[in-house]
């Protein structure tokens, strides 16, 4: 089964590199991966799609904890998310079959964000199957490049994976 | 106080107490070195980088104080890499510093430059490049704290020597603070609860110790609790000294070589408390088969541990000691003999055993030996293979930490240095190394570090003239195709501590090693013993490859 887990790691060189070890070496299989800083300039939150039963999940769970750069781990894959995906895809359109294309980034609301002399430039935003359903609707006209996000999530409602003291505390005493 | 960072640096020591520091210097880590000078901190010179880890590892060991291991960027880093391999498999708390290359001249693959904190990024517990000099004081002071407390582990921080060079304003932080880094300490109630009835409703409870035990200090604890239920105690290896020898609910080490009464106790038990234990593979065998009656405790400070390689009952994450001390409280004693009964029954009929014929010198006698005239308090050292295996066989220890050895990472070479180090920790007392002629040429060149710094360690080798294990291996998987295991060449041990100065003895027979023991022990400075010991023993009983605990052979 796929989850999604958000995490919350110092923004230090290197925490890419521990964490993306960590899942080498153990033999855990990442899906895909986005990183950048939240909020606070000192923490940077990753989102972390991996493939795994309960035991493989407890394990990357636990492991991930065990670097000294990582602040907090939610996995919210069983609660209410959002989550979306950016792709930028370029193709190969002859002008007379500008407008079909047209028609169909219309459809998945994707924009177009480079047109050039036989070439398209589209952005599209949405979860997983969304973006494969853009991706594979293009797939005729001949895709020349393609460059997604992969997922980034977060929770529904009241529910969040910050980082403040009481949240802190939860974490150090994860297994209480 | 406005003092350059390597002169911080050596502040940070001192405040951590820190008295003795294994090392070997070069280019990069000069700055260090020249605030070192200054400094009332012993450094111990050793002859090779490698021996400065395994040094400050067995320092660590046997003090149960933090190690420190220094050395310079390049190879002297690469050099250490196997020592800290070693003490992350095995828990062991080290800060080792590696000078490194100027930060301008980072990523430019400079003269003995070599990306450190990237190699040993698997195995440290948490490593620092130093690129802000401000920052040294806070890193030195979250290593040792990260080094030390919950699952101990090496740290490593590599230092520019631009950085070391560096003036700062100097004040060490009182307390560490990570967000990050919050081991939990206190097992959760309810768990622990959970625990004391299952051990009171249990009628065949076994006690499965580790390493974990001597690391939390919890060895009192662990003695209460299986006096008090009448639980018999098996050791990994890595715990073994955590309880005694000759006590009576003593059943040696299970496992791969383990006694054939543990891990019969194992296999029939219906509960086994696990604490401070891993269920590594030479301990459980094939792990469908590993105690198949039993509900499982396992109690462990790395919450990773817990479910890793067996599902458990009741886990509770927390230092053993403290967990311990709740469970004991709350127990009732058990009076049941019965269980204990059989499991006595087991040791008389299956106990350890090999035959000695006169004029022979079996490698298990000389251990038996060493036993008998130290009482089972002094700290041993050992290297790896089949004379580390009789260590643990026949070595009836009475002291806890008394055991100095490579249990994870298995790695040759270890012996010498580390036995130095302990005798650097703890001087005034008898620390033996009990090596093999294999394992001994690997590092044997820290000789000259030991008759440097005066360490009186005895020195024991089970020579057989092969690698005994690996030709075991040969022996009972490959059909006696002794590939690369026999050696042709020997250098004459003798004639080797001459060379440094050091008595030494051979002995060939039984009759032989009892005076030479005794001898040995009496001399005040380091002594060789070259054992000559019966070159086709094995280490017995054997657990085959993929075979249940309960089916080990003789071999």
């Amino acid at each position: 089964m796929r989850h999604t887990l958000a995490v919350l790691v110092e923004n230090n060189p290197g925490v890419l590199a521990r964490v993306a070890g960590l899942f080498s070496r153990r033999g855990f299989n990442i899906d895909s991966l986005a990183v950048g800083r939240t909020d606070n300039p000192t923490v940077s939150r990753m989102t972390i799609v991996v493939e795994g039963d309960a035991r493989v999940l407890e394990q990357v769970n636990k492991q991930l904890h065990k670097l000294v750069d990582v602040i907090k781990i939610s996995d919210i894959t069983a609660d209410e998310f959002v989550d979306r995906e950016l792709v930028l895809i370029k193709v190969s359109v002859d002008p007379s079959l500008r407008g079909e294309v047209m028609q169909i980034a219309d459809v998945f609301r994707a924009r177009i964000v480079d047109l050039g002399k036989k070439t398209l430039t589209l952005e599209c935003t949405g979860n997983n199957g969304k973006v494969d359903a853009f991706e594979e609707s293009l797939q005729p006209y001949g895709i020349k490049e393609l460059v997604r996000t992969g997922k980034i999530a977060m929770q529904r409602g009241s529910r969040y994976t910050g980082f403040t003291e009481r949240s802190q505390k939860m974490n150090g005493n994860q297994e209480d | 106080m406005e003092i350059t960072v390597a002169e911080a640096l050596v502040r940070c020591f001192e405040n951590e107490k820190v008295e003795t520091i294994f090392g070997f210097p070069g280019g990069t880590i000069l700055p260090v070195y020249n605030a070192l000078y200054d400094s009332h901190i012993k450094h111990v010179l050793v002859r090779h980088e490698q021996g400065a880890m395994h040094a400050a590892d067995g320092y660590a060991r046997s003090t149960g104080k933090v190690g420190v291991a220094m050395a310079t960027s390049g190879p002297g880093a690469t050099n250490l890499v196997t020592g800290i391999a070693n003490a992350y498999m095995d828990s062991v708390p080290l800060v080792v510093i590696t000078g490194q290359v100027p930060t301008s001249q980072v990523g430019t693959d400079a003269f003995q430059e070599v990306d450190i904190t990237g190699i040993t990024m698997p195995i440290t517990k948490h490593n620092y490049l130093v690129k802000d000099p401000k920052s040294l004081p806070v890193v030195m002071k979250n290593a040792f704290h990260i080094a030390s407390t919950g699952r101990p582990g090496p740290v490593l921080i590599d230092l520019p020597k631009d950085v070391a060079d560096a003036v700062i304003d100097f004040k060490y932080p009182a307390h560490a603070s990570m967000r990050g880094y919050r081991p939990t300490f206190r097992g959760h109630p309810q768990k622990i609860n959970e625990a004391v009835k299952l051990i009171e409703s249990s009628q065949r409870p076994v006690i499965y110790a580790g390493g974990g035990i001597l690391n939390a200090g919890a060895v009192e604890e662990l003695r209460y609790l299986a006096e008090t239920i009448n639980a018999p105690v098996t050791n990994t290896f890595m715990g073994l000294s955590s309880f005694p020898g000759d006590h009576p609910l003593f059943l040696g080490m299970l496992g791969l070589h383990g006694t054939r009464y543990a891990n019969l106790a194992v296999t029939q038990c219906d509960l086994l408390i696990a604490l401070g234990a891993r269920f590594d593979d030479r301990v459980t065998g094939k792990i469908a088969q590993f105690a198949p009656q039993a509900k499982v405790v396992h109690v462990d400070i790395d919450p990773a541990e817990i479910g890793k390689n067996v599902l458990v009952n009741v886990p509770i994450v927390g230092d053993v000691k403290q967990v311990l001390s709740r469970i004991n409280n709350a127990i009732s004693p058990k009076k049941d003999h019965t269980w204990l009964d059989r499991v006595q029954q087991w040791k008389q009929e299956y106990p350890l055993e090999y035959s000695q014929k006169e004029g022979e010198l079996k490698p298990q006698y000389v251990i038996e030996k060493i036993y008998e005239h130290t009482g089972g308090k002094a700290t041993v050292a050992t290297d790896v293979g089949q004379h580390q295996m009789w260590v643990a066989q026949y070595y009836r220890f009475n002291r806890p930490g008394a055991l100095v050895s490579s249990g994870g990472l298995g790695c040759m070479g270890f012996g010498l240095p580390a036995a130095v180090g302990a005798q650097a920790g703890l001087p005034g007392e008898t620390v033996i190394l009990v090596t093999g002629d294999g394992s001994f040429q690997m590092t044997m060149q820290e000789m000259a570090t030991a008759v440097e710094q005066e360490l009186p360690v005895k020195v024991f080798i089970l020579n057989n003239n092969c690698l005994g294990m690996v030709r075991q291996l040969q022996e009972v998987y490959y059909d006696k195709r002794y590939m690369a295991t026999q050696f042709k060449f020997l250098p004459d041990f003798e004639i080797f501590a001459r060379a440094y100065g050091i008595e030494a003895f051979t002995a060939r027979t039984g009759n032989e090693i009892d005076e030479v023991v005794k001898k040995a022990l009496a001399i005040p400075g380091p002594v060789v013993v070259n054992c000559l010991v019966s070159a086709d023993e094995n280490v017995t009983p054997m657990v085959l490859a993929g075979k249940a605990i309960n089916e080990a052979i003789d071999c």
